[in-house]
């Protein structure tokens, strides 16, 4: 079975990202990388494929070229093959857009019994894709799952949200999120980055996969960006050292006001 | 004229403030139906009828319980349709951006989930959304005839608007049409006595530098009547429960007091906690970057300091 796994293309959260003058997140920050949420996604498919007989991990992204960097890392961490989308139409496309991709690709690829995803992306952050691509390929959703197993031939998460913890489960092929509860991702060694070099990274254009130009980019997007503001920063207060416990009486009365 | 839907939730039945929020920022956009997915006593309905709803709907659905999020959303696109809602109203989280996503799929509508706020501009629905740790707040108007947003708690005020709603009462069967995920365990949130920590006016979190006690965060979150929050690393630790972490994988507060013992203030921290209107912090460490956004920072130990302070609040 193949497992394939939707990593995003990010900027670091350190980053000074700007917003074009089309009023979109510039893509590329300085230190854009492999999003640290998606890390979790990988580790989990790792994790997965190492129990399971026959089982290989792709990776999967739609993106920029750049966005090889985000499938290189995966690829370092031990991922098999890797696929980048990368189109000039889909730039400016909404979450829906990016799902009609993520979906013709995970069709046009064969033997997927599990797609593997991070609980949001870091920049957009919307936290929908999971549920869409469930929905639109037929399949169940195990979504924000803190643990995943596969056995017997049935996947299970526990789930932990404003409802409570919840154990699901569901036969594959089926759709995985995983929160950052999941388990902390592996840093590849020296020798899994020199076995990467080894691997590819398969590019495809929209045509290749099968998706229309008309439910992509801006001009489909059902959500139009009108404005973008900088928000002030919290400015620095007083700040004091404390020596012996000589701050009790100013915090005591910074509280008191606070509260009043 | 825009129908406005609004998924309310309750807990022990009793309204929650994010609901009374969501009632209140979709009466300011269109006349409102409130669903209540499950049961409602009359206290509820009673409670919910404050914030100046038209129409109350009790739906009760079998399948809630056992499936994950596909028989809410399922039931919501039901109620849309009904009331021929323009607009589709649910609490941020984890579950509420699911429901959010797949009640837009359906409807082929536009989604925003983590919204901050909603309001009509010549007749357009325009939102706003804080993206990049805070940094920015993007207004996005929706193309889509039908718009469905998930909003974030402490987006606004809720406004008393006493009503008399319809009550309805209905009842929805969800049949799926393709094979779904079954629920096989649930343990609900465990209860707590002291205030929720999205509601709170009050929070005390702990960090990595309470090296694992969290007596000193919870005595004085006691002394203030106020919630327990965590960093994530105290998560990871072991030393807070997962729903208690506040910022971007966590809960988003903003609270009238913030106080932060042993966070180094991480970007993603501040996401969940930067609008709160006062922040103390206590970090042996003066480089550490919350000291240059608390109001009072206060460079030492919170293991002496904190103690002396809860004994002075006596
Ligand atoms: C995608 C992503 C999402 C994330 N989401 C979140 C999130 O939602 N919430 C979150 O909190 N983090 C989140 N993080 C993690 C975040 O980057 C930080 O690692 C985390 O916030 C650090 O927690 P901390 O401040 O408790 O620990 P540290 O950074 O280790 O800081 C501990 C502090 O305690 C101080 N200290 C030590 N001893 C004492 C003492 N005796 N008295 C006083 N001070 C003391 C130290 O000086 C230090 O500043 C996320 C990270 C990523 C990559
Ligand atoms: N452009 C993308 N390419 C591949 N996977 C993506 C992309 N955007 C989002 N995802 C996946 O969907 C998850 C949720 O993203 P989102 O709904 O955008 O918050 C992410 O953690 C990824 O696993």
């Amino acid at each position: 079975m193949k497992i394939l796994t939707c990593v995003k293309y990010v900027p670091d959260a350190g980053d000074e990202v700007g917003f074009d003058s089309d009023l979109r997140l510039g893509r590329t920050g300085p230190s854009s990388k492999l999003s640290e949420l998606d890390e979790y996604a990988v580790e989990q498919a790792l994790r997965l494929k190492a129990t399971m007989d026959d089982a290989t991990v792709t990776v999967l992204s739609v993106g920029p070229a750049d966005a090889e960097v985000a499938l290189r890392k995966a690829l370092q961490m031990g991922a098999d093959e890797a696929v980048l989308i990368s189109d000039g139409a889909i730039a400016g496309s909404d979450v829906f857009g990016t799902a009609a991709v993520l979906i013709a690709a995970a069709k046009h690829l064969d033997e997927v019994g599990l797609v593997m995803c991070g609980m949001s992306s870091t920049d957009a952050g919307v936290g929908a894709l999971p549920a869409l691509l469930a929905d639109a390929l037929g399949w169940p959703l195990l979504s924000n799952a803190a643990e995943v197993s596969v056995e017997d031939g049935q996947a299970r998460i526990v789930r932990t949200d404003e409802v409570g913890t919840r154990v699901v489960t569901a036969a594959p092929p089926a759709v995985v999120s995983v929160t950052d509860q999941s388990g902390e991702p592996r840093y590849p060694s020296f020798k899994d980055v020199l076995a990467a070099k080894k691997k590819s990274v398969t590019t495809l254009g929209l045509a290749e996969v099968g998706v229309s130009a008309d439910l992509v980019g801006a001009g489909a997007a059902r959500v139009q960006v009108t404005a973008v503001v900088r928000n002030p920063e919290r400015a620095a207060g007083r700040v004091i050292v404390d020596v012996d416990g000589s701050s009790v009486d100013d915090i005591v009365e910074f509280l008191a006001a606070a509260t009043k | 004229m825009n129908n406005v839907i609004v998924l309310v939730t309750a807990t022990n039945g009793l309204l929650d403030a994010a609901s009374a929020e969501l009632l209140t920022i979709g009466a300011g956009l269109g006349p409102v139906t409130a669903v209540v997915a499950g049961e409602a006593g009359d206290a509820l309905v009673a409670e919910i009828a404050q914030y100046g709803p038209a129409e109350v709907h009790v739906v009760s659905c079998p399948q809630l319980t056992d499936t994950l999020v596909v028989a809410k959303a399922a039931l919501l696109v039901d109620r849309a349709a009904e009331t021929h809602a323009g607009i589709v109203l649910v609490a941020s989280g984890l579950e509420g951006n699911e429901v959010a996503a797949l009640v837009a799929a359906k409807l082929g509508a536009g989604l925003v989930t983590d919204a901050v706020a909603a309001r009509l501009v010549d007749g357009e629905l325009a939102v706003d959304k804080v993206v990049w740790a805070g940094k920015y707040t993007v207004t996005a108007t929706v193309a889509a005839p039908i718009a469905v947003l998930s909003m974030k708690a402490n987006s606004c005020t809720p406004a008393f608007v006493p009503a008399e709603p319809a009550v309805r009462q209905a009842h929805f069967d969800y049949t799926a049409t393709a094979p779904v995920a079954t629920v096989i365990s649930t343990e609900p949130a465990a209860a707590s006595s002291r205030p929720k920590l999205v509601e709170a006016g009050v929070v005390v979190s702990g960090g990595r530098g309470t090296d694992g006690d969290f007596a000193p965060v919870e005595a004085l979150a006691d002394a203030l009547g106020g919630a327990v929050g965590a960093s994530r690393a105290a998560v990871d630790a072991g030393f807070a429960p997962q729903p208690l972490q506040v910022g971007q994988t966590g809960k988003t507060v903003s609270p009238e007091l913030y106080v932060a013992l042993g966070i180094s203030g991480a970007i993603q921290h501040i996401a969940g906690m930067r609008t709160a209107r006062q922040i103390l912090a206590i970090n042996s460490d003066p480089e550490a970057p919350i000291h240059r956004l608390a109001d009072l920072s206060v460079v030492g130990d919170l293991k002496t300091i904190v103690p002396a302070v809860v004994a002075r609040l006596g």
